[in-house]
């Protein structure tokens, strides 16, 4: 595992959600659950933040808060939607103020069911996003040598 | 006068885990207004009633939020019930209100938590959230959910519970109880917590009755009030005094928390103790015809569950008043003149849940 | 004793002074909501004092406006707000008016029609 992975720092919204996966999500950070036991930290800045958890539906008011977080979190980013809400909508599909799921939004890369999720799950899903994240950070590192390679041949032809 | 600045706060805060969003207007340090935004979390649920069988409702109901979810689930279906006008069992009495306490202790933990880190006290945050893992054990135990539990229904409960679960929660409750005290120590007598609560948000008894404010809020303002005992589910029959203190300061809502906590054990004591044999649930038929307005003590305070019914399976209006909703206005009270820093510790000793109040 | 809970059907010219008396009772607000009837509003206000409740009932037409309780009760502007926005009571004079803004939701009036 890269660096990135041995320590990512997680940022958590809540969408439109019933609080129920919120202190799941919360509850896997604290003794018993234990996110820290693989690197990860809790963190309230998404400039420092490399996986965004989001739980509950999307509704007109919060499209634009999550669309910010997302586009002030760096690249490489992992999305992982906790809860039957933030993955379809849910319950709460048929409500007049609910779009549906996270992925109407942002792209979603770790869909973790279950109405509320357990922290079992919640750490399940985390740990596929740490495998996720790895997977970007190479292909960003390789996309970035490769323009640094185009860059390379131009210098190259200045000697 | 100093030169007004505006600071937006929330609506994504480290402090708080739900979407809030004020407009804090300050001189200098000092917040002179503050003006709440909502509606990040409202869904639209009381108008899915219209759509949905009043005996499915209560899954709704209880989504409304998941740290309420029993309470919810509870008050829907006790007014269901009153308009229906169905006794239920008194063993399903008991069992509300055991599940009810325990619903206290989970909440008022977390609040407890979620205080302590807003201090800055990670271990302490810790500490509680670790405490509060025991109940909701129990709760796994007796119901299979953590946080959401779907054992309500009108007409009684839908799970049993046995021997083993019970002597298992009262274990729980004395191993609670024991390891609570170096915690609530913490709390009331630690310098670095007491210097930030004492006399922070001062809020005197007829201010708070004039705002509206409910529950914990009002009781530590001096107030004694306590939906519990209008009489529903098991309460008539169990002994208990509402916990009122009247410093009305963040330290006295934060010191009665913990005195509610002891209450709740001893409720919980006492309501297995007396759990009657019997039945769990009474066959519900028909549908209601009717309205009533039904009050419940939520860990948060007062909630309202008004049910309009027209003899249909679906209901015409479904109206829920949370605690927050009617300790938000208090809460800008205290807002006004606090210094910014105090701000995100003002929000949370009102125990705000935004999902109860948007909906 | 069983506590008080009772509906008191109210109206329009007698509806402030009540909340007057009320609020010089030293009444507490519990809450405020509104239901739909054809072509009618029901509202209803509670008051509560210790474990008593009462409830003052409004019905009023479609588009009759509607005086705000905030001039006695500040802190009714936030419900008074809801049922402004979501059934389109006509609610006028309410301090802190958020001009149907406060829960900032895509469709107008959602409880105004069924279903």
């Amino acid at each position: 595992m890269g660096k990135l992975a041995k320590s990512p720092w997680l940022l958590h919204y809540d969408g439109s959600s019933c609080n129920g996966c919120d202190i799941e999500v919360l509850a896997c950070t604290t003794p018993v659950y234990d996110i820290e036991r693989f690197g990860i930290i809790n963190t309230g800045d998404p400039f420092q933040a490399d996986i965004l958890l989001i739980t509950g539906g999307i509704n007109s008011q919060s499209e634009s808060v999550v669309k910010q977080i997302y586009s002030q979190m760096p690249n490489p980013k992992v999305v992982v939607a906790v809860g039957i809400c933030a993955c379809t909508g849910g319950i709460f599909k048929t409500c007049y103020n609910i779009k549906g799921g996270v992925d109407t939004v942002i792209p979603v890369d770790v869909y973790v069911p279950g109405c509320a999720a357990r922290p079992q799950a919640i750490i399940d899903g985390v740990v596929q996003a740490l495998a996720l994240l790895e997977q970007k950070r190479a292909d960003y590192a390789a996309q970035r040598r490769g323009v640094m390679q185009e860059g390379g041949i131009a210098s190259g032809a200045d000697q | 006068m100093a030169k007004q600045s505006i600071v937006p706060f929330g609506p994504q805060h480290p402090v708080l885990p739900e979407p809030v969003h004020l407009d804090l207007v300050l001189e200098d340090e000092v917040v002179v207004g503050a003006v709440p935004s909502i509606g990040f979390v409202h869904r639209g649920l009381e108008k899915l009633v219209e759509t949905k069988d009043f005996k499915n409702y209560v899954y709704i109901a209880e989504r409304v939020c998941g740290i309420c979810s029993f309470g919810h689930g509870m008050g829907y279906c006790e007014a269901i019930e009153r308009v229906m006008n169905v006794e239920i069992p008194p063993r399903a009495k008991y069992l509300r209100t055991i599940w009810m306490e325990m619903s206290r202790v989970h909440s008022h933990l977390l609040w407890l938590g979620l205080l302590a880190d807003a201090l800055g006290f990670e271990s302490l945050f810790m500490q509680s959230w670790r405490l509060r893992e025991k109940i909701l054990d129990v709760f796994d135990l007796m119901t299979g959910g953590r946080v959401i539990f779907s054992v309500n229904t009108p007409g009684g409960v839908l799970k049993d519970v046995d021997g083993d679960m019970l002597r298992q929660l009262l274990r729980t409750v004395d191993e609670l109880q024991k390891e609570l005290r170096p915690v609530a120590d913490s709390f009331l007598r630690e310098y670095t917590v007491g210097s930030r609560l004492h006399g922070l948000g001062v809020l005197g008894p007829e201010q708070a009755v004039e705002l509206g404010a409910v529950g914990p809020m009002l009781r530590a303002s001096g107030v004694r009030y306590d939906a519990r005992q209008l009489g529903y589910a098991a309460y008539p029959e169990l002994d208990f005094e509402p916990v009122v203190l009247t410093e009305g300061d963040s330290y006295a809502r934060c010191e009665l928390r913990l005195r509610e906590l002891t209450q709740s054990f001893d409720l919980i004591r006492q309501a297995v103790g007396k759990l009657p044999e019997g039945p769990i649930a009474v066959p519900v038929k028909g549908n209601p015809d009717g309205e009533y307005f039904m009050r419940i003590e939520q860990p948060r305070g007062e909630a309202v569950y008004y049910v309009r019914a027209n003899g249909t399976k679906f209901l015409d209006r479904f109206r829920l008043r949370t605690p927050t909703t009617s300790n938000i206005p208090p809460m800008l009270e205290l807002l006004h003149g606090c210094q910014l820093a105090d701000v995100a510790l003002l929000i949370l000793t009102i125990d705000p849940c935004i999902s109860c109040t948007e909906r | 004793m069983e506590p008080i809970n009772e509906i008191i059907p109210i109206e329009m010219d007698q509806f402030l002074s009540t909340v007057i008396q009320f609020k010089m009772d030293k009444m507490r607000l519990v809450q405020i909501c509104a239901s739909r009837l054809p072509g009618q509003y029901e509202l209803s206000y509670c008051f509560a004092r210790d474990l008593d409740m009462w409830t003052l009932r409004l019905t009023v037409d479609e588009n009759a406006p509607v005086p705000s309780i905030t001039q006695m009760y500040p802190c009714a502007f936030l419900q008074e707000n809801e049922t402004a926005e979501l059934f389109g009571v006509k609610i006028e004079n309410i301090v802190n008016d958020y001009q149907n803004r406060l829960y900032r939701i895509d469709r107008e009036t959602p409880f105004k029609e069924k279903g």
